[in-house]
């Protein structure tokens, strides 16, 4: 068996089909899982993502902490509440995990890792974290729901009191606040408007059915893979590891090497990878034939070599199947990819494939 | 509970076999696979013509999550796949026993008796013992 979120006894009795996700019981759906990536991608749709890690790191020095141990730079962060998205990287460059790190005062910053590299993640951190004095906390006591969709806000305003929906509803993209004992973020994993909502573990269950009651619908871990996977979002454990740079994994933007002085983990790997050039590159793929493009299936590149799928899936929105792939770098527009024997043929594109409901490839 | 037809034959690997009145068989799969399986997405149906062994895989099932094999429940030629899979593989989820059969197959010499097939009251223990 594995650990449980607060919401397991309601996921049970909502007859969701539970799985094991990083050692956690999670629901992968509740009915259909192509209904509930439509619900989010047309109306609103709610996750239970309690299994991720949040890790409260407090002390003067906390940006000076978070300054050597992530590649993006939280001096970017300068109103409070805002959040950045960053690799945690290893001296070689490899990406130890990838995480939302909120800016809340000079002294006290929220982090949001994965579940599966909880126990990787807070090691590396207290191990950094003891010579700038800074305190870390696990915040295993709360809870977190993401609410995602072009209607998620207006519903998920009705869970807090009167007082605050017209804060909630003001925060900007990528900014979060304490309102009422929960802490709330425009921020989430699915290329849709919406929230995630840290809470009491105590006060999730009542949060979620209200919000199945204003039409709300519970969605599964399938239907957060489908949608983060058409908005071009990387997973990690799939699309990179500590065996591949953020380089590499159509991570770039999220690399800070300006401020040149900035001496964070990881720096001297990728200068020294950026001077040469990558040897491969992330990209999406579009499958023109037949078929579902599914992670570790070979790519083939005419004259060039050879990739590998990282993440692939049916996008429901767009009717066909959509991939990650990490090919080498000279790859042009066109791939074959060996299924089964067959080779299909796939067109590359940029990510993301659907943003706020619309597709962005043809 | 999942729907098992007291009408059809079955294998422990979830397929269904119907027999027809020409003596040639229909297979899909249960209605306990493609719950299991979740939102079909794409199928791949045999060609007909191709001769099979029992036990061999011979179509694929894909939905969101996974492909999946389905195999041949006996030995035998393959007489048709289904042509509207292609364009609507969620028909085996709509209706696994009738529109959304995947292939007819004429059984080889003696391959159905061979084929140690399940009722449905022997499927039905298995789904049983399974927690299904």
């Amino acid at each position: 068996m594995g650990r449980k979120t607060p919401l397991f006894a309601l996921h049970q009795e909502l007859n969701a089909r539970i799985v094991d996700f990083g050692g956690w019981d999670m629901p992968v759906q509740y009915g259909s899982q192509i209904g509930e990536h439509h619900a989010v991608r047309r109306a609103a749709g709610v996750f239970d993502v309690s299994h991720m890690c949040v890790v409260d790191l407090k002390g003067r020095r906390v940006r000076a902490l978070l300054g050597e141990l992530l590649a993006n730079d939280v001096a970017r962060l300068k109103t409070p509440g805002k959040a950045l998205y960053s690799c945690m990287l290893n001296e070689r460059g490899g990406v130890i995990d990838d995480l939302i790190v909120y800016f809340l005062t000079e002294s006290f910053c929220r982090a949001v890792v994965n579940a599966g590299t909880r126990d990787t993640d807070l090691a590396w951190i207290r191990r950094h974290a003891a010579a700038f004095d800074v305190e870390v906390t696990e915040r295993a006591d709360l809870a977190m729901l993401a609410i995602q969709g072009p209607e998620a806000r207006a519903r998920a305003v009705q869970l807090l009191a009167a007082g605050d929906r017209e804060a909630a509803l003001a925060l900007g993209v990528f900014v979060g606040r304490e309102l009422g004992g929960w802490f709330v973020a425009r921020t989430g994993y699915t290329g849709e408007d919406g929230f995630e909502i840290m809470m009491p573990a105590a006060d999730a269950i009542a949060a979620w059915r209200r919000l199945n009651s204003l039409g709300v619908a519970s969605c599964g871990l399938g239907a957060r893979d489908t949608l983060r996977l058409e908005a071009g979002m990387n997973l990690y454990g799939h699309d990179m590891d500590e065996s591949t740079d953020p380089l590499e994994s159509g991570l770039a933007w999220t690399v800070a090497l300006e401020p040149r002085t900035r001496a964070f983990v990881g720096r001297a790997a990728l200068e020294a990878i950026s001077m040469r050039g990558p040897a491969r590159k992330l990209v999406g793929l579009l499958l023109e034939d037949r078929g579902v493009l599914r992670s570790h299936q070979k790519v083939l590149v005419p004259g060039v070599g050879e990739g590998e799928i990282t993440s692939g899936t049916f996008s429901p929105t767009l009717g066909r199947s959509i991939a990650l792939a990490r090919v080498p770098a000279a790859t042009a527009q066109r791939v074959q990819v060996d299924i089964r024997g067959k080779l299909l043929n796939a067109k590359v594109v940029k990510p993301p494939f659907v943003r706020f409901g619309k597709s962005l490839v043809t | 509970m999942s729907n098992v037809p007291a009408d059809l034959k079955y294998t422990k690997s979830h397929e269904w076999v119907r027999t027809l009145k020409d003596g040639t068989v229909e297979v899909g799969i249960t209605d306990h696979a493609q719950h299991a399986l979740g939102d079909l997405v794409f199928v791949e149906v045999p060609e007909a013509g191709r001769a099979v062994k029992a036990d061999e895989a011979c179509a694929v099932v894909e939905s969101v999550k996974a492909a999946s094999d389905v195999y041949a429940p006996l030995a035998g030629e393959i007489t048709a796949g289904n042509p509207k899979l292609s364009d609507a593989p969620e028909t085996v989820n709509s209706d696994p026993y009738g529109e959304g059969w995947l292939m007819r197959m004429r059984p080889a010499a003696g391959a159905i008796a061979a084929a140690g097939l399940l009722s449905a009251a022997d499927y039905s223990q298995v789904l049983a013992a399974e927690g299904g």
